[in-house]
């Protein structure tokens, strides 16, 4: 078994047609976004164009970013139903502080927050509406899918509350207020926009958090198996009511890129975001069940949808057939995803056996 | 002797009896173990054939098989000699196959009639379920079993006892030709014993071969008539229960086991490290899962806490590790009383749990070897910005080999190893979080003869470096080979005290029974356990 034979039985560095099945099964995602790729740069004469590649990446993001909230709670065997209405809070938080200030009708007076200001509240607020969710979850043992069932008509009725169901038009502020350059956020750009560099940052440190880090590798343990990781001293509560938070912030900041891309802020900004970015998530190879995944995964998950969404429109197939298409490959994905665990469980007993 | 297909000369009983269901050279290969190693086994018509063998020996396997739940990996079954490929539990049912699991597996949420039916219902038209009929039938076959449990009864209102007997019913309703019984007796009273004994002298009457698995000796030598005895995966002997006894049998279940043959060597034993005072948990539905307990451990000492199931030994152990923190009483750990905590402060402060049931409360499945063994101590790789690769990857290291666990590669997922090697994982968890005190629940279930020997070489070497450790285990013969000092638990309490010196079998099962059976038949009751207990 461990004695080296002076005649080896199978060259260790030779590929075998598993090693390439078991490549091509794992990078599926990518080489779909390849493929993708690919066909609409033949079809679509400037799909490929610098113009293009930067729209689809800001639709990309918004997805992406809300995708790497979503893997947190999903890795941990959960689900968030609200980040689409807590998306459209946050942007009709943002769009109250920047339109009407904060009114103190006992003092008779309005303070007008500074913009980084405004952004900080609106990101606070939603973020500890992830935590009331995580904490009904954790504290009373709802059911998530509940829990978040419940927060999603919530914020959204508080977005609609806000201002009564209208949008909050034009949010440049006033330069005598001291509270313009909103727009810049979704308008500017370094090199390219704004939103894509928040996407890039996001990714890289939920990348590290979730690989590198306690957290990150407890979020993995308590979706394989919570009684276990509670029995190993994992704080099963604390790691759960963080992960919603993380989803919360997440949505907080996508609500404030729309809404600064629009310039203004409308109370059903947001609506079934929730439904594209579970369905990155699991592009992406992350199982619904919990404790598999990878944030590398969703964001080429959210490229793919997107890249089909917006190359799909580019040669103009109807909008009907578009969600007939992106429907089958979110199923397709989830099959092949299938196929690959049961094939990497084979490939591993078999390394086991062979050692005997 | 003539006719009988069983190979093993010598040992074959088979006279005029025929063989309603055999088992050809059957095998099972799982990741890493093999339960069944071409196995032969008779089924006798109309008659009651014992299977019996230690925790492992594969019998439930061999049963799983039978039952269409699992499919062999080699051999294959005759059924009345034409061979069966049995494709779901469903086809067993339909080839007049029926089981009666240990576990229950019943629907609580149902009442006993629709859980007698579940699955075949009776509708004549194919629509409507009729369930007068279904009430009617079940009363009749709860008045055969001597039961007056109401049809509309939901099961999650029964006694676990009366469960049991709604699953033989739910047997009985199918017009068995083979019934598959698992330990059926696990969770009845005395008489309620004996009036299933009735009943499977009925059904025998009525032509029903009966593959019965127990552990209890003294109810196989009183009911069976064919005995097969099972050690790890091999079939070691089948033989007339008239022309065998209870000391053949152990004698047949054990062999020459070098589980049993290994004994702690003698450790230096030094000043006391943990003292726990009038812990006690409540029991829903009243009572004490662990009523008042008290114990110390010393330096050194290896102490074993044997008793009977749900003596309340795990809860025990729970509680001093923290999971339940509102467990009354108080922990004091090198003399220090500890507050009232949870797991990880428990852990943190030294005290560490290996459960009983690995795969539910010991692995996370969907990871890999190395992150199950680090998963219980990652704040030590932890630098305050991220994990240090280098040094969780030489606690791995430290672990497969100072544990010997045998995995290819530290990164595979953790399902792909035998049961040892992932009992060794727990345990390796468990050890990288340096605790003063291990507590290990039944650390050698469900693993194979070497795999066990080495975890007791482990826990003695643990001993040896100072470690307080205590095991609970509910086999006779580890407790006496493994500890230096036994406590026996019975109904919550602590009911018995042994030095290694001074330790007899029939001492801790005696210990281990008090408390049990007092209105019933005791010194019954008591023998019987003790058969029982020196066959685990």
């Amino acid at each position: 078994m461990s004695e080296t034979t002076a005649v080896p039985a199978k060259k260790p560095n030779s590929i075998t047609w598993t090693d390439v099945q078991q490549l091509l099964l794992r990078g599926r995602a990518f080489i779909a976004l390849i493929l993708v790729v690919v066909v609409f740069t033949i079809i679509a004469p400037n799909f490929l164009a610098a113009a293009n590649i930067e729209i689809m990446a800001k639709h990309v993001a918004i997805n992406a970013i809300l995708g790497i909230g979503m893997t947190f709670v999903i890795l941990t065997g959960g689900i968030d139903l609200s980040v689409g209405s807590l998306v459209g809070l946050s942007a009709m938080i943002a769009g109250m502080l920047i339109n009407q200030g904060i009114v103190l009708p006992q003092l008779g007076i309005i303070i007008y927050p500074h913009t980084w200001l405004i952004m900080f509240v609106a990101i606070v607020a939603v973020t500890l509406m992830g935590g009331i969710s995580g904490f009904i979850i954790t504290r009373f043992n709802v059911a998530p899918f509940i829990a978040t069932l419940g927060m999603l008509y919530v914020a959204r009725g508080m977005a609609l509350l806000i201002n009564n169901g209208y949008t909050f038009p034009n949010l440049v502020g006033r330069p005598e207020l001291g509270n313009t350059g909103f727009p810049e956020l979704g308008a500017g750009s370094f090199i390219v926009n704004y939103s894509i560099w928040i996407m890039i940052g996001f990714a890289l440190v939920a990348a590290f958090v979730a690989q590198r880090t306690p957290f990150g590798r407890q979020v993995y343990a308590i979706g394989g198996n919570e009684r276990a990781s509670e029995l190993s001293g994992v704080k099963v509560k604390r790691v759960k009511l963080l992960v919603y938070m993380i989803s919360g912030f997440c949505s907080a900041v996508v609500g404030l890129i729309i809404a600064s891309q629009l310039v203004a802020a409308h109370p059903a900004t947001g609506q079934f975001f929730e439904l594209n970015a579970i369905a990155a998530v699991v592009l992406g190879g992350t199982s619904l069940s919990g404790g598999r995944g990878s944030i590398g995964g969703t964001i080429i998950g959210a490229f793919v949808i997107g890249v089909l969404g917006d190359g799909l429109v580019m040669v103009g197939v109807s909008s009907f057939w578009q969600q007939v298409i992106k429907g089958l490959v979110i199923v397709l994905a989830v099959i092949i995803d299938q196929i690959q665990a049961r094939m990497q469980m084979r490939i591993a007993l078999q390394k086991q056996q062979e050692l005997g | 002797m003539t006719t009988a297909p069983t190979p093993l000369a010598g040992q074959s009983a088979a006279q005029d009896d025929a063989v309603a269901l055999h088992a050809d050279q059957v095998t099972k290969v799982f990741p890493g173990t093999v339960a069944l190693d071409h196995v032969d086994f008779n089924v006798y018509r109309g008659k009651v054939n014992a299977l019996i063998g230690e925790n492992g020996a594969g019998k439930s396997t061999l049963m799983k098989i039978m039952a269409g739940v699992e499919r062999p990996t080699g051999g294959e079954l005759l059924l009345d000699g034409k061979p069966i490929q049995l494709r779901s539990p469903l086809h067993a049912e339909q080839l007049g196959i029926g089981i009666i699991y240990q576990e229950m597996n019943l629907c609580p949420n149902l009442s006993v009639a629709e859980n007698i039916y579940l699955g075949r219902e009776l509708a004549p038209t194919g629509l409507v379920v009729d369930k007068k009929a279904q009430r009617t039938q079940t009363r009749a076959l709860m008045q055969r079993l001597e039961h007056a449990i109401d049809p509309d009864t939901l099961v999650s209102d029964l006694r676990i006892g009366q469960q049991q007997i709604v699953e033989i019913a739910k047997a009985l309703a199918q017009d068995v030709r083979i019934l598959i019984m698992d330990e059926p007796t696990s969770a009845l009273s005395a008489s309620e014993v004996e009036v299933l004994f009735k009943v499977i002298a009925d059904l025998k009457a009525h032509g029903v071969s009966i593959i019965y698995i127990s552990h209890k000796l003294e109810e196989i030598t009183q009911i069976s008539d064919y005995v097969t005895v099972l050690r790890d995966g091999r079939l070691v002997a089948e033989a007339r229960n008239a022309d065998i006894d209870v000391p053949w049998i152990i004698e047949k279940m054990v062999g020459k086991n070098p589980a049993n043959l290994f004994h702690k060597g003698h450790t230096e034993v030094g000043g006391e490290i943990l003292r726990v005072e009038e812990i006690t948990l409540p029991r829903l539905g009243g009572g004490f899962a662990v009523d008042h307990v008290s114990l110390t451990l010393r330096r050194g000492e290896v102490v074993g806490i044997y008793g009977l199931m749900g003596a309340g030994r795990s809860e025990l152990f729970e509680c001093l590790a923290g999971v339940h923190p509102d467990a009354g009483g108080q922990v004091f750990l090198e003399g220090k009383l500890l507050p009232a905590g949870n797991v990880s402060g428990r852990i943190s402060e030294g005290i560490v749990l290996v459960p009983e049931d690995r795969q539910r409360e010991g692995l996370v499945q969907s990871l890999s070897v190395a992150h199950n063994v680090l998963l219980a101590s990652l704040r030590n790789y932890f630098n305050g910005l991220f994990l240090a690769p280098r040094k969780e990857q030489t606690a791995v290291t430290e672990m497969i080999k100072g544990l010997t666990i045998k995995v290819a590669d530290p990164g595979q997922i953790i399902t792909s190893l035998s049961g040892g090697n992932q009992q060794k994982v727990v345990v390796a968890k468990g050890l990288l979080t340096s605790p003063k005190i291990l507590l290990l629940d039944e650390p050698s279930r469900g693993i194979d003869v070497a795999a066990k020997s080495e975890i007791f070489a482990i826990m003695e070497r643990l001993a040896a470096q100072g470690f307080g450790v205590l095991f609970i285990s509910s086999e006779l013969k580890e407790v006496m080979a493994m500890s230096d000092r036994i406590l026996v638990m019975s109904k919550g309490k602590i009911t018995g005290e042994f030095l290694r010196e001074e330790a007899t079998e029939e001492a801790l099962v005696a210990a281990s029974a008090i408390g049990h059976g007092a209105a019933e038949n005791g010194s019954k009751l008591a023998t019987a356990a003790t058969h029982e207990i020196i066959t685990a």
